[in-house]
C-alpha cells in the first residue's frame, strides 16, 4: 500500500466520524417523541400530508399494527413498480422507446427496489425510461430507506419504552425520514455532484461524431431481433463503420444523491459510479463513498441518544469501525499488489507518482486502487451495493472481503436502518452468551431478554445465512443456475455464492459477469430478497413489541456494561464467528481455492 | 384494515410525487440554473457542434493518436450506450491472453519501445468508457505519437502536461490525463501552427 492510500482512507474516516455526531442528534430530534424545532419547522407540510391520508399522528400502534402498515406500504409500492415497467412502452417520458421490461425481470426489479437491495439485472441506459427511474425506482430508493429506518426507530423504542403497547406511528416515522432526513440531504447531494459533472436533464441520448471512426463487425440480427446463424451454426457478421458516439442523458444526479444515501445502490447506467456521468471526479466519488456510510454510522448515535446513554451507541459504532478496518486494509493490500499473472506478461503494476499500478482490469484511472477498494468494502458492508469498480475482475482475496462483509449479515453500518437493526439482533445474542457463560439472566438496557426476545433475534440472524447457503446450494445443482456463470472454475462458483449472498442480504451489488437476467435467476434471487427483508422485520418488531412491554430493570452488580471494550471485543467476535462458521467451507470452495492455484 | 390500506395508498400517491416528480424536477431545475453545463453532460463544443463529452473516452486505435484505456463495451469499444466491464476474474485464461493481445498491439504500432507496459493502458476499466489514462501511460505512448505526427516530443509533452489533472484537492483520487481532450488538441495543433518537422 502506498502513503497516499492511507492518508485517503484516514480522511475519509475522519469526515465520517466527525459528522456522526451533529447528523444522530439531529435524526435523534427528528425521531422525538415530543415535538421540537425541526419537527416544528416543517410541521405545515407533515400535517397537511397526514389530514390527506387520514392518519392520526398521534396514534401508537402495537408492533403488529406497525408491521402491518410496512408490509402493506412496502407491497404496494412494489406492485407500482412492477406495473410502471410493464407498461412504460404506453406511458410518457421514454424518448428512447424501451419496450416492456420481461415479467420475471420486472418481478425481481420490483423486489430488489422495495427491499432496499436494488439488484440490477437490467442495464439502466438500455432498458428503463425516465419515467420508471423517477416515478418506479428512485421513488422506493427513499421510501425502502425510509422504511428501514423506521423499523430501526420502532425496535429502538422498544429498548426506550417502558411497559408500554405501542411502539409509535409507522406512517409518521415514515414520513419523516423522508421529510426531513433524506429529502433535504438528496437535493444538497445532488447539486455537489452536478457541479462535478454528473447529468440532469431530461434530454434524449445525444449522438457525437468520433474522432476516430473504425469498423467493427457486428452480428446480423434477424426479424426477430435474434442473431442469425451461418450452416455452422457460428453467428453471421457484418461489417458497420462507427462514426457517432451515442451519450446517454436524463435524470442521473438525482436518483444517484438518493441512491447513495439510502443505502439503495441501484445505478442510473449499468456500470453504477463507474460510470464517468455517474461519477465523474475523485470528488464526486468521495461524496457518494461518504453518502454511503453517513446514515448508516449516525444512526449509532441516534441510538445512544434515544435509549439515553450515548456511550451505548458509540460502543456498536466501534464493533463496526473494528471489523471493518482492517478488512479494508487487506482489500487494498491485496489489490494494490496487483496480479501476477500479468507481470509475466510484462505489464507495469508498480506504484509510483506517474500511476496508481496494482490490479487496474475492471477499475477505472481516476480512482485507482484505494478509491475502488475503498468503496468496494464500504458498499459491501453497508448494504449499498453501487460499485465503482467490477468486483469480479478483483483479485482473489481483493473480491472475497466484499463478498464476506455482505455474508456477515449486513450489520457492520450495513443498509439504512435495517443495518444497525441487525446489529441489535447480534447485540442480545451477544449478552445472552455472556449470561451463559457467568449464569446470570442476561439484559440489555435494562430489559431482561428471555427465551422470546433470544428466538426472534436468532430468526433475523439466522434467516440471511439459510437463505445464502440454501440459495446457492439449489443455484449449483440446476443447469440454469450454472448457465448464467461466465468466469471458469473456482471463480464462476464465486460468481454465484455473491450472487445469492447478496441478495439474501439486501445488498445489491455483484459479481457482474454472472448473467442473471434470466427467469431463474430473477425469480431465485426474487425470493432470497423478499425473505431476507420482510420476516426479518417481522422478527424484529416482534422482539420490540415485547421488550416495550417489559419493565425497567435496574442496573446491579450481575448486569453486564454494554459500553466497555470488553463487549465491543464479545460482540464483534459474535458477529465474526456466525459469519466464519456459516461462509468458511462454501468460501474456501470460491475465492480461497482460486487464490491458492492461480496466485 | 380498510383504514390502513386508505392510509398507505394516499401516502403512497404523495410520497411518489414529492420524492418522484417534484424532488426530481427540483433538482433539475436547480442544477440547469447553477451548473448547465455539467448538468447536460460536460459537452466539448467546437464551432457550435457538440463533438464529444470531456468525461466519455472514445475508441483510438491509430498511433498517431493516444491510446485510452482498453473497452469491454459490445458492439463495439467505447458504446456510451451501453456501459460495461469486462467482469473477467484475475485467474480468467481470456484475461491473460486479451492483455498478451494489447500488448502485442501496442508493441507493432511502436517497434522501439520495450518498456514494461503501464497496467492500465492494456487493462480494460470499470464502465469501458473511461475517459483518461494514468500519466504513465501517456509517456509509454509519446514518443510514438510525435513520430507518427512528425512533432518534437517537447511539443507533445507541452500538450500531455496541459491536459494532465493531479489529485483533486490534493489528495483525492489519482493523477490522470484525458485522452479524448489531448487528441482534439494534437489535431487542433496540425492546423493552428504548421510544426518543424523532424525536429526533436
Amino acid at each position: 500500500m502506498t502513503a497516499n492510500d492511507y492518508l485517503q482512507i484516514g480522511l475519509y474516516l475522519a469526515v465520517l466520524l466527525l459528522l456522526v455526531k451533529p447528523l444522530g442528534a439531529y435524526m435523534a430530534l427528528v425521531f422525538a417523541d415530543t415535538p421540537n424545532r425541526v419537527t416544528r419547522a416543517g410541521g405545515g407540510i407533515e400535517r397537511g400530508i397526514y389530514r390527506l391520508c387520514g392518519i392520526q399522528a398521534d396514534e401508537d400502534m402495537g408492533w403488529r399494527r406497525y408491521a402491518g402498515a410496512m408490509l402493506l406500504f412496502n407491497v404496494s409500492g412494489l406492485l407500482v413498480v412492477y406495473a410502471l415497467q410493464r407498461l412504460q412502452l404506453w406511458l410518457p417520458l421514454n424518448p428512447q422507446h424501451f419496450g416492456a421490461v420481461s415479467a420475471d425481470s420486472a418481478m425481481n426489479t420490483a423486489i430488489s427496489f422495495a427491499t432496499n437491495t436494488n439488484w440490477q439485472g437490467y442495464g439502466g441506459e438500455s432498458t428503463m425510461s425516465y419515467l420508471t427511474q423517477m416515478l418506479g425506482l428512485a421513488v422506493q430508493n427513499f421510501l425502502s430507506a425510509a422504511t428501514g429506518i423506521a423499523v430501526l426507530i420502532a425496535v429502538i423504542r422498544g429498548f426506550s419504552r417502558r411497559s408500554a403497547s405501542g411502539l409509535g406511528n409507522f406512517w409518521v416515522d415514515l414520513t419523516r425520514s423522508t421529510l426531513y432526513l433524506l429529502l433535504p440531504l438528496s437535493l444538497l447531494m445532488t447539486l455537489l455532484l452536478v457541479s462535478q459533472g454528473v447529468v440532469q436533464n431530461f434530454r434524449p441520448y445525444l449522438d457525437v461524431p468520433v474522432v476516430q471512426t473504425a469498423t467493427v463487425s457486428e452480428p446480423v440480427m434477424d426479424a426477430a431481433g435474434n442473431p442469425e446463424k451461418d450452416a455452422a451454426g457460428n453467428a453471421v457478421m457484418k461489417p458497420v463503420r462507427v462514426s457517432t458516439q451515442t451519450l446517454p442523458m436524463g435524470p442521473a444526479a438525482s436518483q444517484i444523491a438518493i441512491k447513495q444515501l439510502g443505502t439503495n445502490g441501484g445505478g442510473f447506467f449499468n456500470v453504477n459510479s463507474a460510470h464517468p456521468f455517474e461519477n465523474p471526479t475523485p470528488l464526486s466519488d468521495f461524496l457518494e463513498l461518504l453518502a454511503i456510510l453517513l446514515i448508516p454510522a449516525s444512526l449509532c448515535y441516534t441510538f445512544g441518544a434515544m435509549v439515553g446513554d450515548r456511550r451505548q451507541g458509540w460502543s456498536l459504532l466501534a464493533v463496526m469501525l473494528v471489523i471493518f478496518i482492517p478488512l479494508l486494509l487487506a482489500c487494498t493490500a491485496a489489490e494494490q499488489a496487483g496480479n501476477p499473472l500479468l507481470t509475466q506478461l510484462g505489464v507495469d503494476q508498480h506504484a509510483s507518482a506517474l500511476q496508481a499500478g496494482g490490479n487496474m482490469e475492471g477499475k477505472e484511472t481516476r480512482f485507482g486502487i484505494v478509491d475502488s477498494t475503498l468503496w468496494a468494502t464500504a458498499t459491501t458492508a453497508a448494504s449499498n451495493g453501487s460499485v465503482n469498480a467490477m468486483h469480479d475482475s478483483f483479485t482473489p482475496l481483493g473480491g472475497l472481503v466484499p463478498m464476506w462483509l455482505i455474508q456477515l449479515g449486513e450489520v457492520i453500518f450495513g443498509g439504512v436502518g435495517s443495518g444497525l437493526y441487525g446489529m441489535l439482533a447480534f447485540a442480545v445474542v451477544a449478552v445472552f452468551i455472556a449470561g451463559l457463560m457467568v449464569g446470570r439472566t442476561p439484559e440489555y438496557l435494562g430489559k431482561k431478554i428471555e427465551a422470546y426476545e433470544m428466538k426472534m433475534a436468532s430468526l433475523a440472524v439466522l434467516i440471511p445465512c439459510a437463505l445464502v447457503v440454501i440459495g446457492t446450494a439449489i443455484a449449483v445443482m440446476v443447469p440454469a443456475g450454472a448457465a448464467g456463470v461466465a468466469n471458469p472454475g473456482a471463480h464462476g462458483f464465486s460468481e454465484m455464492l455473491y450472487a445469492v449472498s447478496s441478495a439474501s442480504n439486501n445488498n445489491g451489488s455483484a459479481f457482474a459477469g454472472l448473467s442473471a437476467n434470466t427467469p431463474f435467476w430473477n425469480v431465485l434471487l426474487g425470493v432470497c430478497m423478499f425473505l431476507a427483508r420482510y420476516p426479518l422485520i417481522v422478527a424484529m418488531l416482534a422482539m420490540a413489541g415485547a421488550l416495550a412491554a417489559k419493565r425497567h430493570v435496574p442496573e446491579s452488580a450481575g448486569t453486564l456494561p454494554t459500553h466497555t471494550p470488553l463487549f465491543v471485543t464479545l460482540l464483534a467476535c459474535v458477529v465474526i464467528v456466525v459469519g466464519a462458521l456459516t461462509f468458511l467451507p462454501a468460501l474456501a470452495l470460491g475465492p480461497i481455492v482460486e487464490s491458492l492455484s492461480g496466485h | 384494515m380498510s383504514k390502513l390500506l386508505r392510509q398507505s395508498f394516499v401516502l403512497l400517491l404523495l410520497m411518489t410525487v414529492i420524492t418522484g416528480v417534484l424532488y426530481p424536477l427540483a433538482a433539475t431545475g436547480l442544477a440547469q440554473l447553477i451548473f448547465p453545463r455539467q448538468a447536460n453532460g460536460s459537452l466539448i463544443v467546437q464551432d457550435g457542434k457538440p463533438v464529444g463529452s470531456v468525461l466519455i473516452g472514445q475508441s483510438f486505435t491509430d498511433p498517431k493518436y493516444f491510446w485510452g484505456r482498453p473497452s469491454a463495451t459490445t458492439p463495439n469499444p467505447y458504446n456510451a450506450s451501453a456501459s460495461s466491464g469486462s467482469n473477467l476474474g484475475p485467474t480468467n485464461p481470456a484475461l491473460t491472453d486479451t492483455v498478451r493481445q494489447r500488448i502485442a498491439a501496442l508493441r507493432a504500432v511502436d517497434p522501439g519501445n520495450t518498456a514494461p507496459v503501464p497496467v492500465d493502458l492494456v487493462t480494460a476499466s470499470g464502465s469501458g468508457l473511461d475517459p483518461e489514462i494514468s500519466p504513465a501511460a501517456a509517456q509509454y505512448q509519446l514518443a510514438r505519437v510525435a513520430k507518427a505526427r512528425g512533432l518534437g516530443t517537447a511539443q507533445v509533452q507541452a500538450l500531455v502536461s496541459e491536459f494532465t489533472r493531479g489529485r483533486q484537492l490534493g489528495v483525492l483520487g489519482e493523477p490522470r490525463v484525458n485522452v479524448l481532450q489531448l487528441n482534439l488538441a494534437l489535431d487542433a495543433h496540425r492546423f493552428a501552427s504548421s510544426p518543424p518537422r523532424g525536429e526533436d
